[in-house]
């Protein structure tokens, strides 16, 4: 499944929120985060996180693995910070000084980085993918960018299985993929293959949808008003980064 | 490679915002309605290419191909690759929120530099066609790369030198690959499918993407 949504069904208090407050919240969260330097304050704000992962019940072994990909980069960083940030030495071995400022960047990136990160996956990963696209149409994002962003999810999982029944033929074919020029032929004329498929379907869907009276406006027969326990939700997490800024505030005086 | 949350420094975030805010709108703006579903289904299938992986050597990548994005689709590439990242933000918590405008910017503005610069050279039969296609898929590539380095170098110079200077070595053979793949890819729609290519210079019809 290209478009896995592991974490979108659920009964948990996170999935019963209105994907709006939670959109605003997710938003709010990570903008705060991302300017925050203070590694207590950062610390403060994983275990925030931690919480609201714990309330969204997720499935564990999907999480961990989700959580693995994410620090990757993380990961790739740390290869190279500690050593290539000037200032105390804390060890040597051979060429190679780790020093005490290279360990607390990238502590720091990595303590800002969950923060954000599993706050993000209890907001957003506990809806479905076309009610955050419902949401961002809430908050005034462009019509023509959500359109875009529902064709695009509508038509993932398709070509994807497109992608997956041409995979399988070339294989069958006794295509072995190698650092050739055949390959790379191979693999652009599937790609190009996916794209004319998926622009003659486009067409197709579009034009049914015009018959069927489509303007180029989305409209929903979900009309859910927001509750009181949104609304909370929502303030709830705000006071929350109201705090953590000040406690910025107070320890950098 | 999309720099993940909470790495980068405000400014750079804020630089990154602003700009795929500009290209969004300029871009959203050169969008007809009809063109809707067609820059939908491109962004998926970036999407989907983005999951196929390509032997180099004896490792491996996978596809990139903003520059193939940028040359089909004109300015409404940056709609479809903020979309395409903003999916991979929401399912796989590639990149994030904050950095949706940082990493939107450093694919999408190569791309479209290399529509500028070789989209009307596609149409030319022989060698012509084929090295501007090559240049455009490989200068993408290049490109994002130096961006994506600049973004981290521009947050934190000093501590960043290394991992910049290890994720540009890292683009090359992307960029070589990208370049024979999109050189073939655009060969074959151009016989396939002609309306896909790049009209001549006309701007009501630029963004046709058929």
């Amino acid at each position: 499944m290209a478009l896995a949504e592991p974490f979108s069904t659920g009964n948990s208090l996170l999935h019963r929120l209105d994907p709006r407050a939670k959109l605003v919240a997710a938003i709010v969260w990570s903008v705060t985060l991302a300017a925050l330097n203070d590694l207590r304050v950062l610390l403060l704000g994983v275990i925030c996180a931690a919480v609201l992962l714990v309330a969204a019940r997720l499935n564990l072994p999907r999480l961990l693995q989700r959580l693995l990909v994410v620090n990757i980069f993380i990961a790739f960083l740390w290869l190279f910070l500690p050593w290539s940030t000037g200032g105390e030495a804390v060890a040597t071995w051979g060429p190679i000084t780790i020093t005490r400022e290279g360990l607390l960047l990238s502590l720091q990136l990595t303590l800002r980085c969950n923060a954000i990160v599993w706050a993000c996956i209890a907001l957003l990963g506990t809806s479905r993918l076309v009610d955050v696209a419902q949401a961002l149409r809430a908050l005034r994002v462009p019509q023509k960018l959500v359109l875009i962003l529902f064709f695009c999810v509508r038509y993932i999982q398709s070509i994807h299985d497109e992608y997956g029944r041409m995979a399988a033929a070339i294989k069958l074919r006794a295509f072995k993929p190698r650092t050739t020029f055949h390959t790379y032929r191979t693999y652009a004329n599937l790609v190009g293959l996916l794209l004319v498929r998926g622009h003659d379907r486009a067409d197709r869907v579009h034009e049914a949808m015009v018959c069927r009276g489509f303007d180029g406006r989305l409209r929903t027969l979900d009309h859910r008003r927001l509750q009181k326990r949104d609304i909370a939700a929502a303030a709830l997490l705000t006071g929350l980064t109201i705090i953590l800024v000040v406690f910025e505030c107070l320890t950098t005086g | 490679m999309h720099i993940a949350e909470g790495v980068l420094s405000p400014p750079v975030l804020i630089g990154g915002a602003v700009i795929t805010l500009a290209g969004l709108a300029y871009g959203l703006r050169s969008i007809n309605a009809d063109n809707v579903p067609r820059v939908g289904v491109m962004s998926a299938a970036l999407f989907v290419a983005s999951l196929i992986h390509v032997p180099v050597g004896v490792s491996s990548i996978h596809l990139l191909l903003n520059g193939l994005a940028g040359l089909l689709l004109g300015w409404a590439v940056f709609p479809a690759v903020f979309v395409a990242l903003l999916l991979q933000t929401i399912l796989f918590q590639f990149g994030g929120l904050t950095t949706l405008g940082v990493n939107t910017a450093t694919m999408a503005l190569p791309a479209l530099l290399c529509y500028l610069l070789f989209g009307r050279l596609l149409r030319r039969q022989g060698a012509l066609g084929v090295v501007a296609s090559f240049l455009g898929g490989a200068l993408a590539v290049a490109l994002a790369g130096v961006l994506t380095a600049a973004a981290l170098l521009l947050s934190n110079a000093e501590a960043f030198t290394t991992a910049a200077a290890a994720l540009l070595v890292a683009h090359i053979p992307v960029m070589l690959v990208e370049g024979v793949i999109c050189a073939f890819c655009i060969a074959f729609l151009r016989t396939v499918k002609p309306r896909m290519m790049p009209k001549p210079r006309n701007t009501r019809e630029r963004v046709d993407v058929g």
